[in-house]
């Protein structure tokens, strides 16, 4: 009974984030700051990282309650996840680079915080695009392998926000932190799953 | 949606330094009415309640852009001064803590005259002029922002510096209880800057007690911070409490926090990036919207002609 709601809050709550930003951008500007452009960079790169490690959750989080709605909201917040990557992405091409694509080819040879970032976005692409049940059942084994690419995702986007910091730490690390846990929660839980079954 | 470009925003648009601290005094007495004065200083900078004064005498300078500064609140809210925190609100927030007044200035090294200064004696009013710049900072945002200060060549005449001084170095105050942002160890404290010693008797090199014809805001470095314009923000040392003289290069902090991304001369300069981002451009503060494009970036931040000649024959991709 309860499964029936949790996907459609959850939906909306994910997309809450992004509505502010809409709002934020067209009727209340004052939210921005002096530098609108890095705001809104910064928030929703912020928000991918944020989903991505939600996504990383969901397994070990079934895995120790015994509940089964992690697993059925994981689609969506990978999707999601995807979605302000890719919004992150859009903003700064589009808005901050102003769609200059040498410059645009520049920084993402020259600069390794933002290959590894741009790397991460590519590599998500192909995990959204076999997100569908369809494809699930068509890849078969193929596709479990496929979709622990997350696993090097989350590292490239942890990476990335503690290479473009210039010297305060903390919060990147705190992001990394989380990232960390996440993966070594894995390793125990798969061998205490396999011996209960 | 109405997007406004900068074109379209009249100056009658812009909220002068007046009525915005009117506002924030209302809304503060709004706060206060409700309560929540309770916790002073914890909801609104208190900088706001701290008698602000205009300053006496300030003289005009042909050295001043013709630029639009960036409007009172960017320029005040909009801060890298990581003594009060590491975000760019913190310092707004965070600095009523400082406390400016009495301030001494420890002059010392190669000088004739080293003493501790009272800072009334050393800024008197007849010297104030106000000077119009361009501010870069390193992470390639810009303003434009009316500084009141006095020439450091001419204060530097007067501590008569010795045949050995080559460089002139500048710390910034050291106390976590004025500067919470000191309880972290982010960056080495106290905060040091350096010059050569021609960069500092530039005609453009100023010390700032003020911005926007008023004693400075705590947070943009109350109350006596460098200003040279053609090189990038953090060479600007805030809240100076010492001037050493020495005929060695000054070890500065950010060299000290990151050698390959920062140097000793930090000038301005499109052609060499930061090896993280690019300098080329600068996001302009203030500009408004979202859909605003990024400016290029100018050689010695447009400052060449007064400039270049210090650094005649240097590499600059080497000492940059």
């Amino acid at each position: 009974m309860m499964l029936r709601f949790i996907k459609p809050v959850v939906w909306l709550l994910s997309l809450t984030p992004f509505l502010y930003l809409l709002y934020a951008v067209s009727l209340a500007p004052d939210i921005l700051g002096a530098n609108p452009v890095e705001y809104i960079t910064h928030e929703t790169g912020a928000w991918s990282l944020r989903f991505l490690l939600l996504t990383l959750l969901m397994t070990p989080l079934r895995t120790l309650s015994g509940w089964t709605f992690p697993l059925r909201i994981r689609r969506m917040l990978g999707l999601y996840a995807f979605f302000y990557v890719t919004l992150h992405f859009v903003i700064y091409a589009g808005l901050d680079l102003g769609l200059d694509w040498s410059h645009l080819g520049e920084d993402i040879i020259d600069r390794p915080f933002i290959t590894i970032g741009f790397l991460a976005w590519l590599l998500l692409i192909p995990l959204a695009l076999t997100s569908t049940n369809k494809m699930m059942r068509r890849l078969g084994r193929r596709w479990k392998k496929l979709h622990k690419l997350v696993y090097l995702i989350g590292l490239l986007g942890v990476v990335h926000y503690i290479w473009l910091v210039k010297k305060d730490l903390l919060e990147p690390l705190i992001y990394a932190g989380i990232y960390i846990a996440l993966m070594l929660l894995r390793a125990p839980l798969r061998s205490l799953r396999s011996r209960l079954s | 949606m109405l997007i406004k470009k900068p074109s379209d925003i009249k100056s009658s648009e812009i909220t002068s330094p007046e009525l915005y601290r009117k506002r924030r005094q209302f809304i503060q007495a709004g706060v206060g009415l409700a309560g929540a004065a309770m916790v002073p200083g914890l909801w609104l900078p208190a900088d706001v309640s701290a008698a602000r004064e205009k300053l006496q005498g300030v003289k005009k300078s042909a050295l001043s852009t013709d630029e639009k500064p960036t409007p009172y609140k960017d320029v005040t809210g909009y801060n890298n001064f990581y003594e009060f925190g590491t975000s760019k609100t913190d310092p707004a927030r965070n600095a009523h803590s400082l406390k400016t007044k009495p301030w001494t200035v420890r002059v010392e090294g190669e000088v004739a005259r080293p003493a501790d200064y009272h800072l009334e004696d050393l800024v008197k009013d007849s010297l104030l002029e106000e000077r119009i710049y361009r501010f870069r900072c390193v992470e390639a945002w810009s303003m434009v922002i009316p500084w009141v200060g006095i020439s450091l060549a001419s204060l530097i005449k007067r501590f008569e510096p010795t045949s050995r001084a080559k460089f002139v170095e500048f710390t910034t105050l050291y106390d976590p209880k004025q500067m919470p942002g000191q309880k972290r160890r982010v960056l080495n404290w106290p905060y040091v800057e350096g010059l050569r010693m021609d960069e500092a008797m530039n005609p453009l090199s100023i010390l700032a007690v003020g911005l926007y014809g008023e004693v400075l805001p705590n947070q943009n470095g109350a109350p006596l911070r460098l200003m040279l314009p053609w090189k990038y923000g953090f060479k600007n040392i805030k809240s100076i409490v010492k001037i050493r003289f020495t005929e060695t290069m000054p070890k500065t902090t950010w060299v000290l926090a990151g050698p390959r991304e920062y140097g000793f001369y930090a000038n301005v300069n499109p052609n060499v990036d930061h090896p993280r981002w690019s300098q080329a451009r600068e996001r302009v503060i203030g500009s408004g919207s979202i859909f605003t494009r990024r400016k290029k970036t100018l050689m010695f931040n447009g400052y060449e002609e007064q400039v270049a000649h210090l650094y005649a024959g240097m590499d600059l991709r080497k000492f940059f």
